[in-house]
């Protein structure tokens, strides 16, 4: 997948987590949870749509790295490059 | 002559009972000596004169209850205002106000079993063989208001009804209205006080690291599951803060079951009941609460979620307040707040280290418990933390 | 009123008219037996049901008796230890009080204390119940305190039937059987099929089928409670009536079916409520289909006070259909 798949796929799995959401609102460096309103409960939900997705199991100590649009990107890719 | 009358000990007084007389006619007495004790729901109070003078009559004998503002004794060259001689024959025709107030019946904390609702035999086992919990019927149409079969098959189907996709779009300003008559009504009506209380989440944000280490995404729990699972325990040792307050008396609940306030996108807040919060296991708590969210914000709740909660928690997560103190939804007595988990310097062993700390509040109702059962219950919530492979 | 359609292969006939041809095919089909009763054989019985049998049997098989029930009652235990059939009719429940102890003292006992050495089967006839404005000592309905007597067989038949062949089954029971006819059912009519010979004596029969609520009666209720499913019916419930026919032993198995299919149930019974018949229906019902139950055992009695003689008062004291269709209805609809 290329990055702007992967881009592509986590804006499409937060939107089902946040209906209202518009996701040309994000950018790279934005807290994916501050632009779209995510709790932690949603957060979770995300991790859960991306293993389902992609068979990727993130760690919970890797969650950081998730938190901005970019970093998820480049999570991504690396788990998936693999 | 002056009047010595039963004076007010409290601003809810209305009555109270003469239970002993330490001054007799013909005493002297002096502004500031405690002349009788009086009963009231506060207790045995010694009271003070403040007039002084000769006392010549004493009117309300032992052992008479009597209301606020009944003329108790006469107090001879007593330096108040004499009375215009036309008054005193009126006075000395005072009798004394026979038993005015009937002792009121103590009021029962638990209600009689009559408050049970009446179920048939044969709805009762419809109800187990549909592993429906009967109830949660809000009015039976039985005789006697009893909760018939035919309710419970009209139950059932509704709640399969519920179960289908739920139309588009919830409507927001009626859940606003709806939410603020509701808030309106609590702080209008019921006495709330409150507590807080700082909890060490050392143990169990170890715990929960450990444990979400090795499961899967899906089966991974959030603090806040520790915090309900916490909340819903906890209750087992204050029953007095699980139930329902209505016409007047205090029903505890049988069960627990738990209002979890979920935040609806766009604004609205629900908080349905999670069935028997105490005894599901972790994974099943994770698993209600992310199926409740879901249904919340697709509005395919049942009106049973929304009608059977004993208490209710919120919780703000990881992104809200560093406290939270709610409003008591009612019927319910009280509700538990649990604000974000935060990293501050704390005393451990006599040293200063970074501890990760949750502030957990209670709002509760005053007519049913006092801050002695609040603060117990926060402690039980506290101690239950701090063992999370209990939970 | 209440019996089966007509048909060609029918006969249309009064329920006292049953009650005869039943006594006289037990004269005609047995040379042991006989009738004993005050005013059955000149008079031809209070109630015309024995007219016309002297004449036919003679004196020595319809034999008129003094004024007295222990007597007559005592005779037919004693003709009955020795071998004979008799058919012993007391005029009314209310005189066989008199005769209590030949019944359960002598009747009933006899046949335990003389280990079985000696059977009785002594048949009793005995009309019972009010509604002829006879007053307090002539009205009673008594059959549940028979009822509650082990050792006798108690049969309450309410059709013109039941009327006609319940007294077979008695006299081929070896035990002491008691018979009551409801005095208001005397006039009834109703068919009987050409063909039927025999009937049981054992089992209660669902006289209307229903799904709403049970009506569960005996004797002279039971014409009561058809007409008050009839309204029912017309109010849109549908009622399922049930006629006991023996008191004792009670077909228990069939109340509880019935109530399992219903829920819900009335008890109609013509004694008075406490300690009655309708108290046993209602506690077996309570013990055995408790959680087939969607509503509190209702029962309509009569109001506990001796029978009045005025026909107002003592239609108020007495069951009536309109009674049971407010009890019925409200177990269906509560207000």
């Amino acid at each position: 997948m290329t990055d702007a798949e992967i881009r592509a796929l986590i804006l499409e799995l937060i939107c089902e987590i946040a209906p209202e959401a518009d996701p040309a609102s994000a950018r790279d460096p934005d807290d994916l949870r501050e632009v779209f309103d995510l709790d932690s409960m949603d957060f979770a939900n995300l991790i859960v749509a991306i293993h389902d997705r992609t068979k990727v199991a993130i760690p919970e100590a890797d969650y950081n790295k998730l938190f901005t649009l970019g970093g998820a990107t480049a999570y991504l890719r690396d788990a998936l490059g693999q | 002559m002056s009047d010595f009358k039963m004076p007010a000990l409290g601003a809810d007084m209305e009555a109270g009972t003469l239970v002993e007389w330490l001054v007799r006619p013909g005493d002297r007495v002096k502004s500031g000596d405690v002349v009788a004790v009086v009963e009231t729901q506060k207790g045995a109070i010694e009271v003070e004169i403040f007039q002084q003078g000769v006392v010549s009559n004493i009117l309300v004998p032992v052992g008479q209850r009597v209301p606020v503002g009944t003329v108790l004794a006469q107090i001879d060259g007593a330096r108040g205002a004499a009375l215009p001689p036309s008054i005193e024959p009126a006075i000395a025709a005072l009798k004394p106000a026979p038993q005015v107030l009937a002792e009121a019946p103590p009021r029962p904390i638990v209600a009689a079993p009559s408050s049970r609702p009446k179920i048939t035999p044969a709805a009762r086992r419809r109800a187990t063989a549909l592993s429906l919990d009967p109830t949660v019927i809000m009015k039976g149409t039985g005789v006697e208001g009893s909760i018939r079969l035919a309710d419970v098959e009209i139950y059932a189907s509704g709640a399969k009804l519920a179960q289908r996709p739920a139309k588009k779009g919830l409507d927001l300003s009626q859940m606003r209205q709806a939410i603020a008559a509701a808030m309106s009504r609590s702080k209008r009506e019921i006495p709330h006080y409150y507590l807080t209380e700082m909890v060490d989440l050392h143990a169990a944000s170890t715990w929960i690291e450990r444990y979400n280490a090795e499961k899967s995404p899906v089966e991974r729990i959030l603090p806040a599951v520790l915090f309900l699972k916490a909340a819903a325990l906890a209750l087992r040792e204050q029953p007095q803060l699980n139930g329902a307050y209505e016409n007047g008396a205090f029903t505890p609940a049988s069960d627990v079951h738990v209002g979890w306030a979920i935040a609806l996108r766009g604004g609205g807040l629900i908080a349905p009941a999670i069935r028997d919060t105490d005894r599901k296991s972790l994974a099943e708590l994770m698993a209600a609460m992310r199926d409740l969210v879901e249904r919340a914000r697709r509005g395919n709740l049942r009106s049973s979620e929304l009608t059977s909660p004993t208490i209710t928690v919120t919780s703000v997560g990881d992104r809200g307040a560093e406290s939270v103190t709610g409003i008591i939804y009612p019927p319910q007595v009280a509700i538990v707040g649990f604000g974000r988990a935060v990293a501050r310097p704390w005393v451990v062993d006599g040293r200063i280290e970074s501890c990760p700390l949750v502030t957990v509040s209670l709002a509760a109702d005053h007519r049913v418990t006092d801050g002695h059962i609040g603060g117990l219950y926060l402690a039980a919530i506290a101690r239950l933390l701090q063992e999370p492979e209990n939970l | 009123m209440n019996a089966p359609q007509a048909t060609a292969a029918s006969s249309r006939l009064t329920y006292r008219e049953a009650c005869k041809q039943a006594l006289r095919e037990a004269l005609l089909s047995d040379p042991r037996v006989f009738l004993m009763g005050e005013d059955i054989g000149r008079y031809g019985g209070c109630y015309a049901v024995t007219k016309g049998l002297l004449e036919e049997f003679g004196e020595e098989r319809i034999r008129d008796t003094p004024l007295s029930e222990s007597a007559f009652v005592g005779a037919g235990v004693g003709a009955a230890m020795a071998g004979m059939r008799p058919i012993v009719e007391i005029m009314t429940v209310n005189f066989s009080l008199l005769a209590l102890d030949q019944i359960l003292n002598n009747a009933v006992t006899i046949p335990h204390m003389s280990g079985g050495q000696f059977a009785i089967p002594l048949v009793i006839r005995m009309a019972t119940g009010g509604g002829r404005r006879v007053a307090a000592q002539h009205s009673r309905s008594l059959e549940g305190w028979y009822a509650h007597i082990p050792g006798l067989r108690v049969l309450t038949p309410a059709t013109v039937e039941d009327a006609r062949f319940m007294l077979k089954g008695a006299l081929a029971d070896p035990n002491p059987v008691i018979i009551f006819e409801h005095v208001m059912l005397y006039n009834m009519e109703g068919d009987l099929p050409s063909d039927m010979k025999e009937i049981d004596i054992a089992r209660a029969k669902v006289r209307r089928a229903g799904r709403d609520v049970s009506l569960i009666t005996y004797g002279g209720s039971l014409f009561k409670a058809l007409q008050a499913a009839d309204a029912l019916a017309a109010d849109g419930i549908d009622a399922e009536v049930v006629d006991l026919r023996v008191l004792r032993p009670l077909d228990t198995k069939a109340i509880l079916e019935s109530v399992a299919r219903t829920r819900r149930c009335v008890i109609i019974d013509e004694g008075w409520r406490s300690g009655s018949i309708s108290a046993e229906v209602g506690m077996r019902i309570a013990e055995e289909a408790f959680f087939e139950l969607d509503a509190p055992l209702r029962r309509v009695c009569s109001r506990e006070a001796p029978i009045p003689y005025a026909a107002h008062l003592e239609d108020a004291c007495l069951p009536q259909a309109a009674t049971i269709v407010t009890v019925a209805r409200e177990l269906v609809r509560p207000s």
